[in-house]
């Protein structure tokens, strides 16, 4: 648990997102808890731009070598950039899931959602609270 | 073969089990359940008997060995050549239907590899997988890939298709609400599909167009512009295509396929009365993600010598369950053997030779059985290695009469569609000698 990262800055989902707001537009990724987890990242499924997210709706799905997970949009808006790096090197999502291996940039349309969103520390709470094997 | 325990295996099994007789592991089952008498089955037989027996059933069939045939319709008598049994039935194939450890069996592994390769040749694709139940699931699971990734619903399919085919995409696609538009032909016209019937039933909301080339009636298809339509509305273009005909046809790599399928039983496998058949199901690069069923990869050890691996493994129902494209859970690696074996054996020129061959002989015969009186070619477009026939006198009395002089004459159409009164579906492949078409043509020809 010591050397999971959780960066105060941030805002996340007890689903393993991440959310960086700036201004009207925030940036999302999973967590490094959510990367430890999943191990070797192999492929990123992510929308085209243009579309429309609710907050909650399944984002993407991301493959690792044995595993296929789904992971949700923490706030509802337009989606207007995709990092398309992660075509090539998905696993900058495992080295860097906060820097490099961003995911989408949304357009926030409801800007009340933010305050619902769990802190750093409710994060770790979230976490610490799940079993470890 | 049946191995039976001896007295001595069970006594030391007992044993071992701490367990003095087969009765005492059953002695919880209370004695009114349990049924006292004898099973209503037949006397066991010892081997002798069991071999009469079923060579006795089995003889009840006619089969392409005694009889010459004229039959295709998706299942054909292309001449298969003894090394593919020689192949096939070595236990290492015959025996292990499928590597659970599939690292361990490198040589099953390489089989399929090569099998990927050589289709992808032959299609002009660029991925394949390593084979799906048959021809038919193909097609419609091509379907659902389109769907996938256009993320669209609508299906426009040509009306020349098999018609059995036809009701795999039904049943594929039951109760998911998808539009199915059935385009192109009248069959007294045609036997082709007419392309404004496609630019009016495509629109934006089309995952795929579907058409068959050679289509069921073995005509050829204007592929070229159905893949322009599908393209200018965004939806896939899918091709269902008989591998022999690619020995002259362009392949459908070369003509906008972006999801190609085919029955791959031409390809060194027997009729054996329908099945088991050989699925081909081939993509784009691009869409390598969607496509179901398994992957063999080449890769090298931590030696650097060449491995086979099974990969992108993650698309599969195991691992990503209810999000993976297809349920396929089974296989037909040793069909696709077969076919790998026939490509290989036959290579290019033997496998353009048998489409020239077959291409020649079906016109041959075409050509003369249109020459008798009460006999027509119901189309007139461009075929394979078959067509459609009208016939003045019925096409079962034809069937049996022509059964009697040991000749399968061909398929009496209406019993895929009421409409398709007296008309026979007829194929000549290279497996036809002059000889056997003459003598088909004769007795036609002799018949009142």
């Amino acid at each position: 648990m010591a050397d999971t990262l959780i960066p105060k800055e941030l805002k996340y989902t007890n689903t393993h997102e991440w959310l960086r707001v700036e201004g009207d537009t925030a940036t999302i990724g999973i967590t490094d808890y959510a990367q430890k987890e999943l191990s070797d990242i192999v492929y990123v499924d992510l929308p085209e731009a243009g579309k429309t997210l609710n907050q909650g709706d399944v984002l993407g799905t991301i493959e690792a070598v044995k595993a296929v997970s789904d992971f949700y949009t923490p706030i509802s808006g337009t989606l207007i950039e995709v990092n398309g790096d992660l075509k090539n090197t998905p696993d900058s999502v495992n080295k860097e899931p906060y820097g490099k291996g961003w995911m989408v940039k949304v357009k926030i349309s409801n800007t009340s959602e933010i305050s619902k969103l769990l802190s750093a520390e409710d994060y770790e709470k979230t976490i610490s609270g799940n079993a470890k094997h | 073969m049946y191995t039976p325990h001896t007295p001595e295996d069970k006594k030391l099994m007992l044993e071992k089990i701490g367990v003095s007789s087969f009765e005492e592991l059953i002695s919880v089952i209370p004695d009114k359940l349990r049924f006292k008498g004898k099973l209503d089955l037949p006397e066991p037989m010892s081997e002798l008997e069991v071999m009469k027996h079923c060579d006795e059933i089995a003889g009840k069939n006619s089969n392409q060995k005694e009889f010459i045939s004229f039959l295709g319709g998706g299942v054909y008598d292309h001449y298969i050549p003894a090394v593919i049994n020689h192949i096939l039935l070595r236990s290492e194939f015959y025996t292990a239907y499928t590597p659970y450890q599939a690292e361990v069996s490198q040589g099953t592994l390489q089989a399929i590899y090569e099998y990927q390769s050589l289709i992808c040749e032959l299609y002009g694709m660029d991925v394949s997988n390593a084979g799906m139940y048959d021809g038919a699931s193909a097609f419609a699971e091509a379907c659902h890939i389109a769907r996938s990734i256009t993320k669209k619903n609508k299906i426009i399919i040509a009306d020349t298709i098999h018609p059995y085919y036809r009701e795999v995409i039904n049943t594929y696609t039951h109760g998911l609400n998808i539009p199915i538009i059935d385009c192109g032909s009248e069959l007294d016209n045609e036997g082709r599909v007419g392309l404004e019937k496609f630019e009016q039933a495509i629109d934006n909301d089309t995952a795929a167009v579907l058409v068959q080339h050679p289509n069921f009636f073995g005509i050829l298809e204007p592929v070229r512009e159905l893949a322009e339509i599908a393209h200018k509305h965004s939806a896939l273009f899918i091709v269902c295509a008989d591998p022999i005909s690619l020995g002259l046809l362009n392949p459908p790599g070369s003509y906008g396929a972006d999801i190609a399928v085919g029955e791959g039983q031409s390809l060194g496998i027997s009729a054996s009365n329908g099945g088991p058949l050989l699925g081909i199901l081939t993509c784009r690069k691009d869409y390598i993600r969607m496509l179901p069923g398994r992957l063999v990869g080449k890769t090298v050890d931590v030696e650097g010598k060449t491995g086979y691996v099974l990969v992108l493994q993650t698309r599969e129902q195991h691992i990503r369950r209810d999000k993976a494209t297809s349920n396929i859970c089974t296989n037909e690696a040793l069909c696709a053997l077969a076919a790998t074996v026939y490509l290989s054996y036959m290579g290019k020129q033997g496998t353009k030779d048998v489409a020239q061959d077959s291409y020649a002989k079906s016109h041959y015969l075409a050509h003369e059985i249109s020459k008798i009186n009460g006999f027509s070619l119901a189309f007139k477009h461009p075929f394979f290695k078959e067509f459609v026939v009208k016939t003045k006198l019925e096409p079962n009395y034809i069937i049996a009469e022509l059964m009697k002089q040991k000749i399968f004459a061909g398929i009496d159409m209406v019993r895929f569609d009421n409409n398709w009164k007296n008309l026979m579906l007829i194929s000549a492949t290279e497996n036809r000698t002059k000889q056997e078409l003459d003598k088909f043509v004769k007795l036609l020809k002799e018949l009142r």
